[in-house]
């Protein structure tokens, strides 16, 4: 049996299309019952009242960093204030309107290239109350790589844009839009050295989050 | 043939290690009491357990159709779908792809279903040089160790220990063992090996067939920084990691890490719909490696549900105090336990037996696999298979016959109360009698209860059934 | 209403006292119990061996001597649980006889709790009480069939609430003041053969547990099933610690500490 070619113009081996077989066989060899699923019961799921303020309660408790901000201008005031971003020498911004990078990231044609990057500030498209994270869109970012080799990260997000929990976050999701998407939820972490919490293993060594109205 | 593993021995060591095991214990302790934090504080919480497990099994039940469905929404998408009947064949395809690239360096993600396969040591022999990036897979791949947890792969390494490892092999100070500091070392270490990196591996977490989609869940970002910078990454997925719908995930992505290491999520939960771009490969390759086989079984087809959380790991107060070694198999603990004798009964055999049946394990459980009696039905299927030793047959069958006959049954207690009364100390308690090796025995009474009830309560009407 | 008192069989041959002070509980409660003098075992060593041939004859044993009376009780979790969850594959789905067994044998506390209704229990019935003095500090140990099997109480695990019937039958006692532990439900190590199998972690689980209760400040370790308190007995003894151990049944009827358990 000859499977189609697949993208890359090479027809799959032979071996896994055989194992593909082999596999569906052996599955369907047994049918095994199973009762019908239905729906999810949306009673039972917990939906926040204030939804902002279980946000808040749940990034800061994966160690990320809020900043309530009225306009655009003081997310840029802020990231000034802290020392890291003052030191920083190669800054990406997607928020031009609040802070100035000096990295053009969709010039850069290598994902390598951006090795260097001291700060990422990027665009989230929802807030997740029960758990601090914030849904990413892949298609927003020119390299992905842009929110884990920089040094920091900062999100610029909506507060009105927010959900209580991740039913809501997927229903909303809804068809995924783009090859790549993430919740990111505080900065990268790792505990593997007896328990101890260390933020900032491979990604961001810390996470701020601004909340524009 | 794989060698026997005998877990008391093998246990021993470490157990016996008072400060180590007592340390180890404590560790994955509080872990438990984080996952225990995190569950209370979802108020459906049973509700989802319930829900994520009758999602588990419809998948299994389904699981041609959802495959079928996966592969073509996936190849859609332009991503590769490979498929692998055994571990050999997963690293061949591997291998495959990597010379078709002219790989030298992989750079790798956690992926239990590749230590599963023996990957690393594969691509090794076979001249890839291959970084593991989750932090603690480092640490065990520089010691030439095994991870010793599904999710905390270092737990049963002190920071002094790392210390000394990254000493050798990263340079860091002489008895350094400040994780801060150590983290960092590893960090700038390891961000020269994702840059060389040319492909990225990765492990699945959860795959969507309605969508065809990928998803992997980390906290240190390795897994992306692994594979958003090389342009092609290969996930490994084991067949069961796959689930209906994109709205299914929110059941598990609120289960797995709450669970696992008692945070609401993880940092990063990278959701991969199709390659990066059009220079870009994204490869997935599924495997069954005795899957299929598994589903078969109506007893232990539920732990085919398992999600890799390493929550039972962390309650087994077996596993807290012998370490995941002393199981000698990719997946120890409880669910090692029931998924390893699947694999080989004959080399497993003692696994099923290093439980005392507490059933915390079935408590954790995010998908609700009755370990424990996953466990005991496992200890049936061994005798039936002639693989308990001879000597544990012979008493069985002894203390069978002893229950079914009154008088034998109090005979046999009276003789053993008289004698335990009557002997020296030195021929009760010494170390062919296993159970005083740590304890006393205990004090025999003069009178059984049937001794007494016949002197003190006995009415004729009594005598009825099974008295001999 | 005929009850009939299902005594473990190494109760029966070590720790006599324990079955002597349940039927004089249920005695006191104005219950009508006989003690079967044909029964041994429930079959539980065997089945947890894995050795289904050597308990199926037992099993079956068992449910021909209790299947005439209207109710069972036991002085252990684990063996109630035995025959509560684990005898299905002994017997035929439609053996009335079993079936009854099945739905009618109680763990003590269960019993006292539920049908009885002392403690918090449903069912009031008016004259049952406990009314004992025992002025110690006291820590309960759960034993795993008994709280994980047999639901006697909340387990630390799960998210759902339920009763603690030792709990609630040990605050009628006068005088009595429970003593909290750090880790409330973790497994004393015993296990039945687990405990020759895998002596070493058999031995550290015990030595950890005898750890936790003497901590608390307490001066007898309680439990429903005999089987753990043996084997933290076995730990105290060899480890000369000053901490007791009784069966909830023992305090409930009244007994003093010390007592020569057996």
């Amino acid at each position: 049996m000859i499977a189609p070619e697949n993208k890359l113009g090479r027809g799959e081996p032979a071996a896994t299309t055989r194992s593909r077989q082999s596999i569906m066989d052996r599955l369907r060899s047994r049918e095994i019952p199973s009762p019908d699923l239905g729906p999810i019961d949306e009673s039972r799921l917990t939906v926040f009242d204030d939804p902002l303020s279980a946000f808040l309660e749940s990034l800061k408790f994966v160690g990320g960093e809020a900043h309530l901000v009225d306009h655009p201008g003081r997310v840029g005031e802020i990231l000034n204030s802290i020392e890291a971003f003052g030191n920083a020498e190669r800054i990406c911004s997607q928020f031009p309107e609040g802070v100035q990078g000096n990295v053009d990231a969709g010039a850069v044609a290598d994902p390598h290239d951006l090795s260097t990057l001291d700060w990422m500030i990027a665009g989230g498209e929802f807030l997740v109350a029960e758990n601090g994270s914030i849904w990413i869109e892949g298609a927003t970012l020119p390299h992905r790589v842009l929110l884990f080799i920089a040094q920091y990260l900062a999100i610029v997000v909506s507060r009105e844009q927010i959900v209580s929990n991740m039913h809501q976050a997927y229903a909303r999701i809804g068809q995924p839009k783009s090859p790549f998407g993430i919740f990111v939820s505080g900065p990268s972490k790792t505990a593997d050295i007896e328990q101890s919490l260390v933020l900032g293993a491979h990604g961001c060594r810390k996470l701020q989050v601004f909340l524009l109205p | 043939m794989l060698p026997i593993v005998d877990h008391p021995k093998a246990a021993r060591d470490f157990v016996t290690d008072e400060s180590r095991s007592q340390w180890h214990d404590d560790a994955l302790w509080f872990v438990r009491t984080k996952r225990d934090r995190q569950a209370g504080s979802v108020p459906e919480w049973e509700y989802l357990r319930e829900r994520a497990s009758a999602i588990k099994t419809e998948t299994i039940a389904n699981l041609a159709d959802y495959l079928e469905q996966f592969e073509a929404n996936a190849t859609a998408r332009g991503v590769v779908v490979h498929w692998a009947a055994d571990a050999k064949e997963h690293n061949e395809i591997v291998l495959d792809i990597l010379r078709r690239h002219d790989t030298q360096r992989i750079i790798k993600s956690k992926s239990m279903l590749t230590e599963e396969c023996g990957l690393n040591h594969f691509l090794e022999e076979n001249d890839i040089d291959v970084v593991d990036t989750d932090l603690g897979e480092r640490i065990v791949q520089l010691r030439g160790e095994t991870p010793s947890h599904i999710v905390l792969p270092a737990i049963h390494i002190k920071k002094e220990e790392v210390g000394d490892t990254f000493h050798t092999h990263l340079g860091t100070d002489a008895g350094a063992s400040d994780p801060q500091y150590l983290t960092e070392a590893a960090r700038g270490h390891l961000r020269g090996k994702f840059l060389a990196g040319e492909v990225g591996i990765t492990g699945v977490n959860f795959g969507v067939a309605e969508t065809g989609g990928v998803v992997v869940c980390t906290n240190e970002g390795n897994a992306d920084l692994g594979v958003s910078l090389p342009r092609v990454h290969i996930a490994c997925m084991g067949i069961e990691k796959l689930i209906p719908r994109l709205d299914d995930l929110a059941v598990f992505t609120r289960l797995l890490a709450r669970s696992a290491t008692g945070q609401p999520i993880t940092s990063y939960t990278s959701h991969f719909h199709g390659p990066r771009d059009e220079n870009s490969e994204l490869h997935i390759i599924l495997v069954d490696n005795g899957r299929t086989t598994l589903r078969q079984s109506d007893t232990f087809r539920a732990s085919m549900h398992c999600i890799r959380c390493g929550a039972c790991m962390n309650t087994c107060p077996v596993y807290r105090r012998s370490g995941g070694h002393s199981y000698r198999a990719t997946v120890p603990g409880p669910i090692g336990s029931v998924l390893s004798p699947s694999k080989d009964a004959r080399s497993h055999k003692s696994l099923p037996y290093a439980c005392s049946l507490c059933g915390s394990c079935s408590d954790v459980c995010p998908v609700k696999i009755p370990l424990h009696h996953q466990l005991l039905a496992w200890r049936s299927e061994l005798v039936g298979k002639g693989l308990l030793p001879w000597s544990k047959r012979v008493s069985m069958k002894a203390a069978s016959t002893l229950f079914r006959h009154p008088t034998l049954f109090a005979l046999a207690g009276r003789m053993g109360r008289t004698s335990l009364r009557v002997l020296p100390r030195f021929a009760t308690h010494n170390r062919l009698n296993t159970w005083t090796k740590a304890r006393e025995l205990p004090t025999p009474p003069k009178q059984s209860f049937r001794d007494w009830y016949a002197a003190n309560r006995d009415r004729p009407d009594d005598k009825r059934r099974g008295d001999q | 209403m005929s009850v009939a008192l299902f005594v473990p069989c190494y109760v029966d041959q070590f720790y006599p006292d324990v079955a002597i002070a349940s039927l004089e509980l249920l005695e006191k409660l104005g219950i009508d119990v006989v003690y079967p003098g044909g029964q041994t075992c429930c079959g539980q060593p065997m089945a947890n061996t894995g050795c289904n041939d050597d308990t199926a004859p037992v099993a079956r044993r068992f449910v021909d001597i209790f299947a005439d009376y209207d109710a069972v009780v036991c002085p252990s979790g684990s063996c109630t649980a035995m025959v509560r969850h684990h005898y299905g594959s002994y017997f035929d789905d439609d053996d009335v006889a079993f079936r009854h067994v099945r739905e009618k044998t109680y763990e003590l506390c269960e019993y006292l709790h539920d049908v009885v209704g002392i403690g918090d229990g449903i069912a009031d019935q008016a004259g049952a009480s406990i009314d004992v003095q025992f002025p110690h500090r006291v820590s309960v140990h759960q034993s795993c069939h008994g709280l994980r099997e047999l639901g006697l109480g909340s387990q630390s695990e799960t998210m759902s609430e339920s009763p603690d019937k030792v709990l609630s039958l040990l605050k009628l006692v006068g005088g009595i003041q429970i003593m909290p532990l750090q880790r409330v439900d973790e497994c004393c190590g015993f296990g039945g053969t687990f405990a020759v199998n895998e002596a070493d972690v058999s031995a550290a689980m015990g030595r950890d547990r005898v750890g936790d209760h003497l901590q608390s400040g307490s001066e007898v370790i309680v439990s429903a099933d005999m089987s753990c308190l043996m084997h933290l007995q076995g730990i105290t003894r060899r480890q000369k610690s000053p901490v007791h151990v009784m069966h909830v049944a023992q305090v409930l009827a009244g007994r003093n500490v010390p007592v020569t358990s057996n």
